[in-house]
């Protein structure tokens, strides 16, 4: 001890002389920009995940409807509700949060005497707050999953451009489990989809490697994994959480990766359908495309003794027939209906219904009959020369290379039409073309303007990669005929398609018109259904707009032993041909039981 | 003249075979008394009961009382995502090193590598977390022993310290900064500026600590030969940090078992020998000289753009494989530690949290408090630097 130690103590003293660092009023302290204070949340941008119900720890979270808003395609309609007296504000919330619409304001200043109060829906109760932009929200380069999709293995252009071997390659074990870890399990995608498969379910199957629990879920809703998982329309991957913020999803092949790793003679073990109680009732199908297939499926494992009658001499409808093997391999259908045929389903090729079998047979013969029969018929634009022998409808020339024969093909050609069926039938030419000439000359063109064709933009692109000419924004004006020979497509600039009262009603820049040069013109604007087998009950059914019967939701016509559904009731959609067939079954029953 | 409490008191009561006092209660000459629960924040809701004859402690029994209990607990029965906001509470001023502690357990057992910015980030932060926590240790030492002036200086700097986490972690207590893969952000512009004038200020305010409280006759009086740890205690109890240091064993992990980025610093590690309060109080206030300086060498070196996370599986199903690992940082006490065992699932099988306060609290004030004025104790106990929530965690 020095006297240094009783003295320097006093030096405090000289604090007595300096400013103060007393805060004067800390009521008005202003937070860091970053401060995690009260919620925030931009409920327009909101899609109602709940990914932040989920990760909440303490249970703060809870989805609930809102006045106003209600559920929409990729919307759930409900928004997040936080409870202050659970909430420990970790914002891992916002972390995960899909849309980036949840985040904190920096206000942390706030009384109230009502302990309700502290229970409130960001964004849609007043708050103070709600118009404060800083706070925390999530940075960008810090994600708590993976935005980016796993890249699908696909074949090179210069690999496919001559060959229909199928070009999407599919998921290794690895590259599954990868993609399926992405999913949120949100839900918004089951919802969306048409058949509401059980999508977080299969794909949560995948992440666990239970390939056969995927499976088992996959067949609850849909019996046609194999063709879904090609060629569905994937509304739920439009939808899909993830999309708002990165790339959605790959549902689709994730679902096709399931399928494809267990063979057809698994199925029935798996599925347990090895015995099926047989109600001794019949049920007659006509059409063995999605909807007729799905409908079977189901009507088999209830105990009907099913048989569809198919005009053609191959099942799967349009997926056979209107839909290139380089993109759904023959075999894939073919496993699928396999497995259909060993539940017991009898197929009858070749008969046209209403020509070959008359409906009336059918009527005395089952107990009840389901028709699927789709939209086989191509439609016309009606320009001058449209009748010319060298205009075809895309639907016929796809048929005809689903049975193998040689088509009538130009040098140059010329697809109207901007729709997927129009970009199958393009690159199905460019195949044929690289073929038979050893170079490309065909050109789609429709009057959507890029950018919004109504094609799959993986289409679009995939088309442009196997040199075909896209270029879309014309309306068809004439196909010009010279000596009897097509010598083009006269074309003019679409200025829009719907009128003011959203009818189609194109109309067209007059002075901005050019001339595809072409030997073919191929038609895909579009098809159309033939149900003349109705011929002799059609007094007795209902029509709605646009031609379509009117059936019940259970997909029961006016008639009732007649259920109607498909692409003929609901399409043209592969998913809701097969949702159709599945409600379909279920409706049948009913009616049966109730007979 | 200086008064001391030099004197022998340990001529009564005999031990007994087992070393522990012999209390006869009949005798008339004991009297039973808790101290404690004071304040949750430091020590306080650990109570200790205590057996005095006069205002000397015969007998001491630790009860760490039910503030924030069962977090290992907790943690198994959550995600290991969610375990986050659960595990900064374990220690309540120092929640950096249970975030950096757990989030390396996960990658390490989950095959990520953190991106090197996100480790120059996660350096600055436990140092800033050491540096908090030193302060409001220095305070709580000071006002132990009437020195409220110590308090009021040290919890102010303290507070410019949390200033700083808020603008780079938008908290100001729980930062919740490191999930596993790297860190929620790099720092934000002009941080660096206002880093160091924190720094400078908080040195002011340091230089003012030595000469009150350091070179203070009264805190020198109570605190010379105040709760003296046997050098030997050290490993027979587990005692590390300044605690350990302040009884001349330079124990510290930055430099034992170097992690994140202390390789690349350059610092010391101060040793005391005396092995009482006063010593131990030294070595904290020079291991706060040597976190500022470090603190000054780590801002700029820290990237002020690019990767930060690592792409780490999606959070809501993360399943770790079966595997079991132990990490450690040197926090203001010493070794913090988290043993997590994985199971293959999407939860941790096991988490054990090694936090100083357990044998520091716990066993080590136990034995301390034996023949200790009533006065003094809450010296000691505050010298031994403790966080209940780590004990019953």
């Amino acid at each position: 001890m020095s006297l240094k130690d009783v003295l320097m103590p006093f030096t405090a003293w000289g604090n007595l002389f300096k400013e103060p660092v007393t805060v004067k009023d800390s009521r008005n302290v202003e937070a860091a920009p970053r401060y995690r204070g009260f919620h925030v949340n931009d409920v327009d941008t909101c899609i109602g995940c709940g990914t932040c119900e989920e990760i909440c720890q303490n249970a703060a979270i809870d989805l609930v409807e809102v006045a106003g808003r209600d559920a929409k395609e990729g919307d759930s309609g409900l928004r997040p509700m936080i409870d202050y007296g659970r909430c420990c504000w970790c914002a891992l919330c916002v972390d995960v949060c899909t849309t980036r619409s949840l985040g904190m304001s920096n206000e942390y200043k706030w009384v109230s005497s009502d302990p309700e109060d502290f229970r409130f829906v960001p964004g849609v109760d007043e708050k103070s707050w709600n118009d404060n932009n800083k706070g925390y929200f999530k940075m960008d380069g810090y994600d708590l999953y993976s935005t980016e999709r796993v890249e699908m293995g696909e074949l090179h252009p210069e690999e496919r451009d001559k060959s229909f071997v199928e070009m999407i390659q599919g998921f290794s074990k690895e590259q599954a489990q990868k993609e399926a870890d992405r999913c949120v399990a949100c839900g918004i995608c089951t919802a969306t989809c048409p058949a509401h498969m059980g999508i977080p379910q299969y794909i949560e199957a995948i992440r666990n490697d239970d390939l056969e629990e995927g499976l088992r879920i996959l067949y609850e809703t849909n019996p046609l994994p194999e063709i879904c998982g090609r060629i569905c329309t994937h509304k739920c991957e439009t939808v899909c959480s993830l999309n708002h913020k990165g790339d959605p999803l790959s549902i689709r092949w994730l679902k096709r990766y399931i399928a494809d790793q267990i063979p057809e003679s698994k199925y029935k073990e798996i599925l347990e359908t090895e015995n099926i109680t047989k109600n001794g009732k019949k049920v007659a199908i006509v059409g063995a495309g999605p909807a007729g297939l799905s409908a079977a499926h189901y009507l088999a494992l209830m105990g009907y003794e099913v048989k569809i009658f198919e005009v053609q001499e191959a099942p799967g409808g349009m997926t056979r027939y209107g839909i290139p093997e380089y993109r759904l391999p023959y075999e894939m259908i073919d496993k699928d209906v396999d497995y259909i045929k060993s539940l017991g389903v009898e197929f009858q090729f070749g008969t046209r219904v209403g020509v070959d079998v008359p409906l009336e047979t059918l009527e005395k013969e089952f107990d009840a009959v389901f028709a699927g029969t789709g939209l086989h018929l191509g439609r016309s634009t009606r320009v001058p020369g449209s009748d010319h022998k060298r205009v075809y409808q895309a639907i016929d020339l796809l048929r005809d290379v689903s049975y193998g024969k040689e088509i009538d093909l130009a040098e140059k050609v010329v697809v109207v039409g901007g729709g997927n069926v129009a970009m199958d039938i393009t690159r199905t030419i460019a195949r044929l073309q690289n073929k038979k000439f050893g170079k490309v000359n065909v050109t789609a063109t429709c009057l959507e303007a890029e950018g919004s064709m109504p094609a799959d933009d993986e289409e679009v692109i995939e088309a442009r990669e196997e040199n075909a000419t896209i270029d879309p924004g014309w309306g068809p004006q004439e196909i010009i005929v010279e000596n009897g020979e097509i010598k083009g497509l006269k074309v003019a600039k679409c200025l829009r398609i719907f009128d003011d009262e959203g009818r189609f009603n194109p109309s067209m820049d007059m002075e901005n018109q050019k001339v595809f040069e072409a030997d073919m013109i191929v038609e895909s604007i579009g098809q159309a259904m033939d149900i003349s087998y109705t011929d002799n009950i059609k007094e007795k059914l209902t029509f709605g707009p646009r031609g379509r019967i009117q059936v019940s939701p259970d997909f029961q016509s006016n008639i009732p032993w007649l259920f109607i559904g498909g692409d003929i009731i609901q399409g043209p959609d592969v998913i809701h041909g097969i949702a159709n067939g599945h409600k379909a079954a279920k409706g049948i029953d009913k009616f049966l039981k109730s007979k | 003249m200086m008064l001391t409490f030099k004197e022998d008191r340990s001529l009564f009561p005999e031990t007994g075979k087992d070393g522990k006092p012999v209390i006869d209660w009949e005798s008339g000459k004991f009297t039973k008394i808790w101290q404690g629960p004071v304040h949750p924040g430091m020590t306080g809701n650990m109570s200790l009961e205590l057996t005095i004859q006069g205002d000397e402690i015969m007998d001491c029994v630790t009860h760490v009382g039910y503030l924030h209990r069962g977090f290992e607990k907790l943690m198994e029965r959550r995600r290991f995502i969610q375990c986050f906001p659960i595990c900064v509470r374990v220690a309540v001023p120092e929640p950096d090193f249970n975030e950096y502690c757990l989030a390396s357990t996960i990658e390490e057992l989950g095959g990520i590598e953190v991106p090197e910015a996100a480790d120059w980030m996660r350096t600055l932060l436990l140092e800033m977390s050491r540096l908090q926590s030193f302060l409001a240790q220095m305070g709580g030492q000071g006002s132990s022993f009437g020195l409220g002036l110590i308090g009021q200086w040290t919890v102010w700097a303290r507070d410019l310290v949390l200033d700083r986490f808020e603008e780079i972690t938008g908290g100001r207590v729980y930062h919740m900064h490191m999930p596993p893969g790297g860190v929620r952000s790099l720092l934000p512009a002009g941080f660096e500026a206002r880093m160091t004038d924190t720094l400078d200020k908080i040195s002011g305010v340091m230089e003012e600590v030595e000469r009150v409280m350091l070179n203070n006759s009264v805190f020198k009086t109570r605190a010379i030969g105040l709760g003296y740890i046997d050098p030997k205690w050290v490993d027979e109890y587990g005692i590390t940090g300044p605690n350990a240091r302040g009884a001349g064993v330079p124990k510290d992990v930055r430099k034992d078992y170097p992690y994140l980025m202390y390789d690349k610093l350059d610092f010391d590690v101060h040793v005391e020998y005396e092995s009482d309060v006063f010593a131990r109080t030294k070595v904290r206030y020079n291991d706060i000289l040597t976190t500022i300086d470090l603190i000054r060498q780590i801002v700029p070196r820290i990237p002020k753009s690019g990767e930060f996370m690592a792409d780490v599986p999606n959070v809501l199903h993360w399943k770790i494989p079966y595997g079991e690992t132990y990490k450690r940082a040197e926090c203001t006490r010493g070794e913090y530690g988290y043993y997590t065992v994985t199971d293959g699932s999407g939860y941790p099988r096991r988490i054990n949290v090694r936090g100083p306060s357990y044998t520091h609290a716990v066993t080590l004030m136990e034995k301390m408090a034996i023949n200790l004025n009533i006065a003094d104790t809450a010296g000691v106990m505050s010298s031994l630097h403790t966080y209940p929530p780590e004990i019953e965690r």
